[in-house]
């Protein structure tokens, strides 16, 4: 359902300013950098605030990862998010900062004006802070099948395949799985419920192109559904905001295609 | 007995209130907005139709509407919203071929369908009074 204002428990209240730290040389520190972070803690019974925090640059690496680690171990012990590889690759510190969503890790300091805003992943339920609740989206990704499914014998050894058509999973397979374009899209936003989204899409269409795969029938079926697929209506925000540059949007516009060609 | 956990109701994280516009997004609003408003426009349309089929004096109250200077300003909303509309209708068609999905292909249709729009608008207006005047 489409609900432009936020519930009454999850409105966002002013938080606490937390003082600004000193340098290495017992001085105030003078390279610093101010960042507003979204609070939510469940055993508080209160509503979300924005604490503000100043990150000495100086003491610092050059990444919002590092902005927020360095926050949790020396201003503010209770902040709470998802973080682990610290290099693009693992899809956990996928948060929205700065207005778009990306990973932490990737996103420098330097690459936002002014103030560092952060919030979670946008209209998902908060387990805590940065920390939202993606079951659901895990769910719907393990509804496509995402896995390679064959009725002919296994092979000997590998499943071949040629070179053209591996290269149609480039753009696809790698995908992490982060959340960031699912959860920048109004359609998933309003109808995440029955809608699969953009990043669990995209997945489909990598087992539905893939050669080796011979399930494309009952994939496609699966997805002959005005919600599940018919959904998307091209806003463009999961391309805008894929931090791994992928284009799930494009991927959707390729099922739809499918859908219609194998109608002849 | 063990301690029964109470339930926590979770905040929904925020969305629209944080969420940073860009090109594509907004054209999209704009193509949703621009599409109800036709179903107004529609309606303008019809009730000028009936008023012309159902005696003179109801069609000369209708044009005396339509001029007025409230009423060209709803003719121009309308005008230009159709083209929006039209616009963005070709814009989702290109899409729907899987073309113009690129980074910059896709902002430059979305700004096309801002400015074309404006432009076609501003095209049949003027080419309406010009043709009046004469």
């Amino acid at each position: 359902m489409v609900e432009l204002t936020l519930p009454k428990n999850s409105r966002m209240v002013a938080g606490k300013t937390w003082p600004k730290p000193m340098g290495n040389d017992g001085q105030p520190a003078t390279m610093l950098k101010e960042f507003r972070i979204y609070r939510w803690n469940p055993d508080d019974g209160k509503n979300p605030s924005v604490d503000t925090y100043f990150v000495n640059r100086e003491d610092c690496g050059p990444m919002i990862l590092d902005g927020i680690n360095w926050i949790k171990s020396k201003i503010d012990s209770t902040l709470t998010f998802r973080r682990s590889c610290r290099e693009g690759i693992c899809g956990s510190c996928s948060m929205n900062i700065d207005g778009t969503n990306t990973l932490a890790c990737t996103k420098g300091m330097d690459e936002v004006d002014g103030i560092i805003k952060i919030y979670p992943l946008p209209h998902l339920p908060v387990i805590k802070d940065l920390v939202p609740d993606l079951s659901r989206f895990y769910a719907q990704h393990a509804s496509i099948e995402p896995w390679l499914q064959t009725a002919t014998p296994a092979p000997e050894k590998e499943w071949k395949q040629s070179k053209e058509d591996r290269e149609k999973l480039d753009g696809l397979y790698e995908c992490i799985l982060c959340a960031c374009c699912s959860a920048s899209c109004p359609s998933y936003w309003w109808n995440g419920e029955k809608y699969l989204g953009p990043a669990v899409l995209l997945q489909a269409y990598r087992w539905l192109i893939d050669s080796r795969d011979e399930e494309t029938g009952a994939r496609l079926d699966n997805l002959e559904d005005p919600f599940r697929l018919y959904r998307c209506h091209t806003i463009m925000n999961c391309a805008n905001t894929c931090p791994k540059g992928l284009n799930p949007a494009k991927a959707i516009a390729e099922i739809k295609k499918m859908m219609v060609s194998r109608q002849f | 007995m063990a301690d029964t956990k109470t339930v926590v109701e979770r905040p929904l994280s925020p969305h629209l209130q944080i969420y940073a516009l860009s090109w594509t997004m907004v054209m999209s609003i704009m193509h949703r907005i621009t599409g109800s408003a036709l179903y107004f426009g529609t309606v303008i349309i019809a009730l000028w139709l009936v008023a012309a089929s159902y005696s003179q004096s109801s069609f000369d109250l209708a044009q005396m509407v339509m001029g007025s200077i409230i009423g060209q300003l709803v003719l121009l909303g309308y005008t230009w919203a159709l083209f929006h509309h039209m616009l963005g209708g070709i814009r989702h068609l290109i899409w729907d071929t899987s073309a113009g999905l690129e980074p910059d292909a896709r902002r430059a249709l979305a700004k096309y369908s801002l400015f074309g729009s404006i432009a076609l608008t501003v095209i049949v207006w003027t080419a309406t009074f010009y043709i009046r005047s004469r």
